[in-house]
């Protein structure tokens, strides 16, 4: 601790956008990404929408084929990078701090380049609309599609150059959130008594850094292949020569399959904080949910060919990735069977977080048991990329993450506040969110079973699929209001909301312990952690002896480093760096020389400003 | 009982009923779907289906299990004024180890026949089966009968109760040969060569579409299989092989008088047209006996034809930068479409 204890900042921070866009304090940083995915996920549920308009009658030419193609491939992309990853950054940054006694992350500045790196990335993929349209061949960005003779404008560019410019961010972030979990943890919180956000939220920062680096290297080689001329992935027909489009479909998967668990382990964390305070019981079978999020990870590294059980790589391969993909269903059992474990015989308070975290289970196990089916190879070269997987991993992902993190956000949301968001809202957006899901989704296992295939802009009235659209294009209607009454309730209950005070659930993590807004260095005195459920013991000892709860002995405002503009600096050069793989070398040596100009300045610049206020410590 | 759980038992009957109700109206066959993987037609299909349904009924019992017991414990254990702390249980090592053990056993029950029928699916071709050779374009489908010697498109004729070995080959970029009537799909793939065996049980159209993202027309990319009797096949069979009737109509005569000096020829073949050779475009050498044009998006009337030849990319979208992947626009006349129309028609 001592590296943090004597560096300073001043104790209160500048509520000016200066102050915001130099801000290095975790909680502010956690924010910044929260609103960003926010708007992220306004934008992709819109693009979402006009999908499902497209496709609510047969025949439409609402939006047609070259939109319609660049809208799911930027739904899938926003979703993924844009939206749930960065929200699950926001609950680290915003959480992870408080939950293991520490005063920041381990690594302030890095932290605040991370975010200007993901919001400069997702800026510049975005750009592309500007230029050619936005990129059309799939988040997924199958080889040889992407190659120049097939997608020969930027549109591709664009996905490349802000996919790699992500990856810099997760990777940052994700190193940032190791060493913080491993090396601050307040005296006594051995791992065996981290809050399993915490570990949930160390083990997806250990697979985002395994797995990004393989991406980055597929996304070099597409770079490679388009800017360079070299053949990759261009196999030899229409003016290729030797490559293999396969080895992209293994790269991306070795990479994509563990980005499924990088969205849902968080998921998984925050609901595991939830449900045991709404139950007023522990965590059932601590030691078993920590080994199964441990192994979920472990085998997430090898299942990535259950992707690909009809492009044909023999029957062992087949074989391999089916017994292992339903192995992994193994631990993903144990979690949902321990959360049951601890509502069982629990007091259940049906709260809006409570009701988000049980939307979650619910309908997780549908799209676990979906999952178990593609295991089935044989069964899955007719489930394979028809909406059957849509409707699965809707389940998980929106059915999963997306409750899960909405969970979080009416848990936590009056922690950062002082507000209780509105329980009435809350509720009618959970009511109104889990039908217009289900009308949506369901009804898309009917029509990947009866042969509707994705990524189809349009389909015959000869097909059968008619009714089934058109009930899950009504849903996604009802889930775009559940998302306004989100919106009117976020805003409302910041001015207006019930004052939360500090405990507002009973929690049981050290978070709870401290003021509503926590102070900006967090812990003035570094607690001592006896117990993996360490409030809910002090307040259980406060109340058998009968005295409140004391408070620390103040010994004045702990000082934190200084704002930093540094970190923006070297993030916006990476962006125009890559944007200058685009469109000229000029730009790219222009964007390097920005990053090394920030990267300088931030390596020399002290901690501390001088003249910054000095006292105690 | 307290006036809110009465209502919230209320709202949970009506969403289990409306769910019930969903899943009755999906049972019901009201409406045809062709496409569909159940009541398959062919042996691969049928094979599929009696693995997958089992597996779908565990997977059902599983699911009212587990929901099952998550509502009760909802019911059960909901908070009640004035109700003490509950016991503060943290685990139970032999209740966990069940919850383990069992999803195993459960999970190796359906691993074992899953791998069987993978390597049950992955033998070759047996003697005597049909040997057709699929190249995908973007965006649509070759059929070489290397055998007999004869080169269609978007319409596959097979014999039923042969078994057919169909293999697959991309002239572009990856797409997925998919009859979910007949056979679970296989993806097509530049330089790889992929295989799909299996034998149609019964006569019938069965509609198939491309299932790999393949680039803007990926929509548009159907094909339709004919299952015929052995006869019925081979007389389409010798049909084929035979070259067109020569044109009767004066307008038809004057359409192959087109067709032989324009621009068709260096993409089409069509085998009573000597300069006819093309290789890029679907060959057209008995274009007039196919049910459908424009890979399955129109069905084949001297109507839709004429509509395809004015403004090719008005029925079917494609990247009008590129030609040699798509049909151009010609810029013909009506005259001049009138004459092709009548011409290609008689290539029965």
């Amino acid at each position: 601790m001592a590296a943090i204890t004597q560096t300073l900042r001043p104790a209160t921070e500048s509520n000016t956008i200066w102050g915001w866009i130099t801000t290095i304090d975790h909680k502010r940083i956690g924010v910044l990404y929260g609103m960003t995915s926010i708007f992220y996920f306004l934008v992709g549920g819109i693009e979402a929408l006009l999908l499902r308009m497209q496709l609510a009658s047969p025949n439409s030419t609402l939006i047609g084929a070259d939109t319609y193609n660049q809208l799911f491939t930027m739904h899938g992309t926003t979703m993924i990078f844009l939206v749930v990853m960065p929200a699950s950054v926001a609950f680290f940054n915003l959480i992870i701090p408080l939950q293991i006694g520490a005063r920041d992350v381990a690594f302030p500045r890095l932290n605040a380049f991370s975010y200007w790196v993901f919001l400069f990335g997702g800026i510049l993929m975005y750009s592309s609309f500007f230029v050619d349209g936005l990129p059309d061949v799939g988040w997924f960005g199958y080889s040889n599609l992407t190659a120049y003779t097939f997608s020969g404008n930027h549109r591709v560019d664009f996905w490349v150059a802000g996919l790699l410019v992500l990856g810099v961010s997760s990777v940052a972030g994700a190193l940032n959130f190791i060493v913080t979990i491993v090396n601050l943890r307040a005296p006594g919180m051995r791992l065996m008594r981290m809050p399993l956000f915490t570990w949930t939220t160390l083990v997806t920062s250990t697979l985002m850094v395994l797995a990004f680096p393989v991406i980055t290297v597929a996304l070099v080689f597409l770079l490679f292949d388009r800017q360079f001329g070299t053949n990759f992935f261009i196999p030899a027909v229409a003016g290729g020569d030797g490559g293999d489009p396969i080895l992209w479909q293994h790269l991306f998967w070795i990479f994509g399959h563990p980005e499924v668990y990088i969205l849902i382990l968080p998921a998984m964390g925050i609901v595991s904080e939830v449900i045991p305070v709404f139950s007023r019981k522990p965590l059932f079978g601590y030691p078993f949910m920590v080994y199964a999020v441990i192994s979920i990870a472990f085998m997430g590294f090898g299942v990535w060919s259950h992707h690909m059980f009809t492009v044909g790589l023999g029957p062992i391969a087949d074989s391999f990735f089916a017994i292992s993909t339903l192995l992994i269903a193994v631990p993903t059992g144990i979690k949902i069977f321990n959360w049951l474990g601890t509502l069982w015989g629990g007091s259940i308070r049906f709260t809006t977080p409570m009701m988000m975290a049980l939307g979650f289970i619910t309908m997780f196990i549908i799209g676990g048991l979906s999952g178990v089916l593609h295991a089935v190879v044989p069964a899955d070269t007719q489930q394979s990329d028809t909406y059957f997987i849509v409707a699965h991993f809707h389940y998980v992902l929106f059915g999963g993450s997306m409750f899960a993190l909405f969970s979080g956000i009416y848990y936590w949301y009056p922690k950062f506040t002082n507000r209780l968001l509105g329980e009435g809202l809350g509720k009618l957006h959970f009511w109104l969110m889990i039908i217009g899901f289900n009308l949506t989704f369901f009804p898309m296992h009917f029509l990947g079973l009866q042969g509707m295939p994705r990524r189809i802009y349009t389909y015959g009235s000869n097909m059968g699929w008619d009714f089934w659209n058109m009930v899950s294009s009504i849903g996604s209607v009802i889930i775009a209001v559940s998302t306004l009454v989100f919106l009117v309730n976020l805003f409302r209950s910041f001015k207006s909301g019930k004052v939360a005070g500090n405990d507002p659930w009973d929690g049981a993590t050290l978070e709870w312990t401290m003021s509503s807004p926590p102070p900006h260095y967090n812990f003035e005195t570094i607690p001592t952690v006896y117990s993996r459920d360490p409030f809910w013991e002090e307040k259980e000892k406060a109340d058998a002896a009968g005295t409140p709860i004391k408070a620390p002995v103040s010994h004045g405002h702990p000082h934190m480093p200084s704002p930093s503009f540094f970190p923006l600096i070297a993030a916006l050069g990476l962006s125009l760096a890559a944007a200058g793989t685009i469109f000229s070398n000029v730009l790219l040596a222009f964007g390097i020389l920005v990053v090394l100009i920030g990267v300088y300045g931030w390596s020399f610049e002290p901690a501390t400003k001088p003249g910054a206020e000095h006292s105690g410590h | 009982m307290p006036k809110v759980s009465r209502w919230r038992t209320k709202a949970l009957l009506v969403a289990l009923f409306l769910f019930s109700a969903l899943l009755l109206i999906a049972c019901q066959k009201t409406t045809s779907t062709p496409q569909s993987i159940f009541g398959g037609k062919g042996d691969h299909a049928r094979e599929i289906q009696s693995l997958f349904v089992p597996i779908i009924w565990i997977a059902g019992v599983v699911f009212v299990f587990v929901e099952g017991l998550l509502i009760f414990a909802l019911f059960r254990f909901r908070a009640k004024a004035g109700q003490a702390k509950p016991a503060q249980i943290h685990g139970n090592t032999k209740l966990e180890l069940v919850w383990t053990i069992i999803p195993i056993l459960l999970l190796a029950g359906i691993a074992v026949p899953t791998l069987s029928q993978i390597h049950k699916f992955a033998q070759p071709a047996g003697p005597g089966a049909l040997t057709i050779k699929v190249t995908a374009h973007q965006w649509w489908w070759q059929f070489e009968y290397p055998e007999e010697k004869i080169v269609t498109a978007n319409e596959l004729h097979i014999p039923v109760g042969r078994q057919v070995n169909v293999l697959l080959e991309s002239a572009d970029v990856i797409h997925s040969f998919w009859v979910p009537q007949l056979a679970g799909k296989q993806d097509v793939i530049p330089t790889h060569t992929n295989r799909r065996v299996f034998t149609a049980l019964e006569v019938g159209t069965y509609l198939g579409q491309c299932a790999e993202f393949c680039g803007l027309s990926h929509a548009n990319m159907h094909l339709r299989v004919m299952a015929q009797t052995p006869e019925d096949y081979d007389a389409w069979l010798k049909a084929q092989q035979a070259p067109a009737p020569a044109p009767t109509t004066e307008l038809a005569i004057q359409g192959k008088e087109l067709f032989s000096r324009s621009a068709c020829i260096g993409c089409h073949t069509v085998e009573s047209v000597p300069a006819a050779r093309g290789k890029i475009g679907p060959n057209l050498s008995h274009i007039g006996s196919r049910t459908t044009i424009a890979a399955g998006m129109l069905d084949n009337t001297p109507e839709s034809m004429a509509k395809w030849l004015k403004d090719p990319a008005a029925v079917k979208p494609n990247m009008g930068t590129m030609p040699g992947y798509s049909m151009p626009n010609m810029n013909l006349s009506d005259g001049q479409i009138n004459v092709l129309v009548a011409f290609l028609e008689s290539l029965k």
